[in-house]
């Protein structure tokens, strides 16, 4: 064991930090569509695989410049997630709630294979490396102080849209009560629509980021799906500060432990700790109890 | 125990089956021996986790028990020489306390739903985690073998999988075992009351049912299968590896196996594991057999099969809730109803 306050930890906290900023920015949209739509979707982070997948398809074989083609991806993954509404939850809408989850997940698998089929299982990568920013001895990725600058940025941009435009407050209101708000003239049809074309984006968004920083195989869902879903859980599904809180705490406990004993003993912490906090605070970090 | 003629025609062909495939495929018969070995183990999986899944707890987790069943089994046979005769049953005993410990809380939290499905969620990706850092015992993610007891056949090792007679009637009779469980479980009093639990946890309360210790009993009985299922299933292997006896896609595979089937009827699950072999198996030759698909997708085209798979789950879920049996029963119950 290699643990100590050094520098190399003090690196891990701050790595952990920026961490943080990708997994609250994936869990956002799940957060949102759990909160308004009251589904889960248990392929989210298979949104985000296919997202990825079209920023490297535009950007390496198109050759489009890498903004457009994170525009395309976002676009991409926002129709993607109004398909998935339309075609699989919408008939599922008064259905047990396990049994949504339940097809969302036969929707992970085909998205897996389909990315398997097109792309094959080799590992790819946009190839853009941003290089990393010194402070003293420590080292931190630009693709992860961007990843959690913008996470920061949607995450109050989010907060802002719901409660200050007309369609955010429509949302918003049809998450608090949506068995009176279509009574009051909301269509839930279209809200419920936008509200996944949002989460979809929001997904998009997060495939964007993280092209800058990770490989991309069609198995990558799997590996950040368990994880999305602790953050959601953490901190109250529906909750999205929460949200934000519990993904420093999770990242901390990764990045910390990964630093301290390997990285797989990191994310083992983490799980430990996310099943504990369930028995102790089922309702979430900041949830109020139902 | 009143025995239905039809299930005793039926066992009788299954002990048939497999001398029928050596009569008929005498160049193939292994081939043949080894998908249908393979169909029993996981459908005795599959019922195992329907135990508790078709009482509303649905469990994303059961990757973990599978999981257990086979790397304690084979770690204590590795490393520390115990028989797996001994070996499965603590094995089995470690599931089982891994469920209690994760069950009791919950339950007392009343955790259910999606919220039970993440809970359980999180303990196989635990479980598979802790499989992959203990690798200079487990083998990290590439896997690791049972070492081999002489020439492969032995009581002793319980290692079966060099002779596929033997092995198919090892796989027989683990699937009767778990058939006889679910008959057990589905004409006992704990059936009504987890019934009454699924559809209204205090209901059932104010009735008298000690909730709690309801959901534990049969969470642990469908641990204990499982584990024991991914027991079996890694000596006939003769290889274990996180990401094919344990971990999240694993419990996917149960759960979707398991609705496809029909969740709440007694061969629901094993006609899910009939479908899932089949589908994956029958497409691989296909697609083998055909030269322009093979030119044109390769290995890609291995991941066929789950495609086709994803989209039937939908499907299933959206038209067929109750799964094919289920289904089938229903209509076959109108038509007589209505004749």
């Amino acid at each position: 064991m290699t643990c100590s306050l050094d520098i190399f930890f003090l690196e891990a906290v701050l790595n952990g930090i920026l961490l943080a900023g990708l997994l609250a920015l994936l869990s956002l949209g799940l957060n949102l569509v759990f909160g308004v739509v009251d589904v889960v979707w248990i392929c989210y982070a298979e949104l985000v695989m296919i997202g990825m997948y079209a920023i490297f398809f535009a950007y390496s074989t198109l050759g489009l410049p890498l903004p457009l083609a994170m525009l395309i991806g976002i676009t991409f993954t926002a129709l993607a997630g109004v398909a998935l509404h339309m075609i699989v939850i919408r008939p599922l809408l008064d259905a047990a709630p396990i049994n949504q989850l339940l097809a969302t997940g036969g929707v992970l698998f085909l998205l897996q294979a389909a990315a398997t089929l097109a792309f094959g299982i080799e590992f790819r990568n946009i190839g853009v490396h941003l290089g990393s920013a010194s402070l003293g001895e420590m080292f931190f990725s630009w693709g992860r102080i961007i990843t959690f600058s913008v996470a920061l940025a949607t995450m109050l941009g989010l907060r802002y849209f719901l409660r200050h435009s007309y369609l955010g407050l429509a949302i918003l209101a049809l998450s608090q009560d949506r068995h009176v708000m279509p009574l009051m003239g909301a269509d839930s049809r279209r809200l419920y629509a936008a509200t996944s074309a949002l989460g979809g984006g929001l997904a998009g968004l997060g495939a964007a980021l993280m092209v800058l920083q990770f490989d991309i195989y069609p198995q990558i869902g799997l590996q950040f799906g368990p994880l999305i879903f602790m953050v959601c859980v953490l901190g109250g599904l529906g909750n999205m500060l929460g949200g934000f809180v519990a993904a420093l705490v999770i990242a901390q406990f990764i990045t910390i432990g990964s630093s301290c004993f390997a990285t797989e003993w990191g994310y083992a912490i983490a799980f430990l700790f996310f099943i504990l906090m369930m028995f102790i605070r089922p309702q979430g970090l900041l949830g109020a109890r139902s | 125990m009143k025995l239905n003629p039809a299930y005793a025609v039926g066992l009788a062909a299954l002990v048939a089956l497999p001398f029928a495939i050596r009569a008929v495929f005498p160049g193939s018969e292994k081939y043949y021996l080894h998908i249908i070995i393979q169909m029993l183990l996981w459908a005795q999986i599959y019922t195992g986790w329907a135990l508790m899944g078709r009482f509303g707890l649905t469990s994303l987790g059961h990757g973990a028990f599978t999981g257990i069943g086979a790397y304690v089994t084979v770690m204590l046979w590795n490393f520390v020489g115990l028989t797996p005769l001994v070996g499965i049953p603590v094995a089995v005993c470690v599931a089982v306390a891994l469920a209690l410990l994760i069950g009791y809380p919950s339950f007392l939290q009343r955790i259910r739903g999606h919220y039970f499905a993440l809970l359980t969620l999180a303990m196989v990706e635990f479980v598979r985690l802790c499989i992959i850092g203990l690798r200079d015992f487990t083998g990290g993610s590439l896997g690791t073998q049972p070492v081999r007891y002489g020439d492969g056949i032995s009581l002793y090792a319980v290692q079966f999988e060099a002779d596929r007679m033997i092995a198919y009637f090892v796989a027989l009779a683990v699937w009767f075992v778990g058939i006889l469980v679910w008959v057990r479980v589905d004409r006992s009093m704990d059936r009504y009351a987890l019934e009454a639990i699924g559809q209204d946890e205090e209901a059932a309360a104010a009735v008298g049912i000690n909730v709690t210790r309801e959901k534990l009993k049969i969470t642990a009985l469908s641990a204990a299968m499982c584990a024991f299922g991914g027991a079996i299933f890694a000596q006939y292997q003769m290889y274990i590896g996180p990401d094919t006896i344990a971990g999240f896609g694993v419990s996917l595979n149960i759960v979707f196996g398991v609705v496809a089937g029909g969740i709440g009827v007694m061969l629901g699950p094993s006609i899910g594991a009939l479908l899932t072999q089949l589908l994956s198996e029958g497409l691989r030759m296909f697609f083998q057999g055909s030269a322009t698909l093979n030119a044109m997708l390769g290995s890609r085209a291995l991941s066929l099969d789950t495609l086709i798979y994803g989209v039937l789950l939908v499907l299933f879920i959206i038209h067929m809730p109750r799964g094919i049996v289920g289904t089938a029963m229903d209509l076959w119950r109108r038509r007589r109803g209505g004749s």
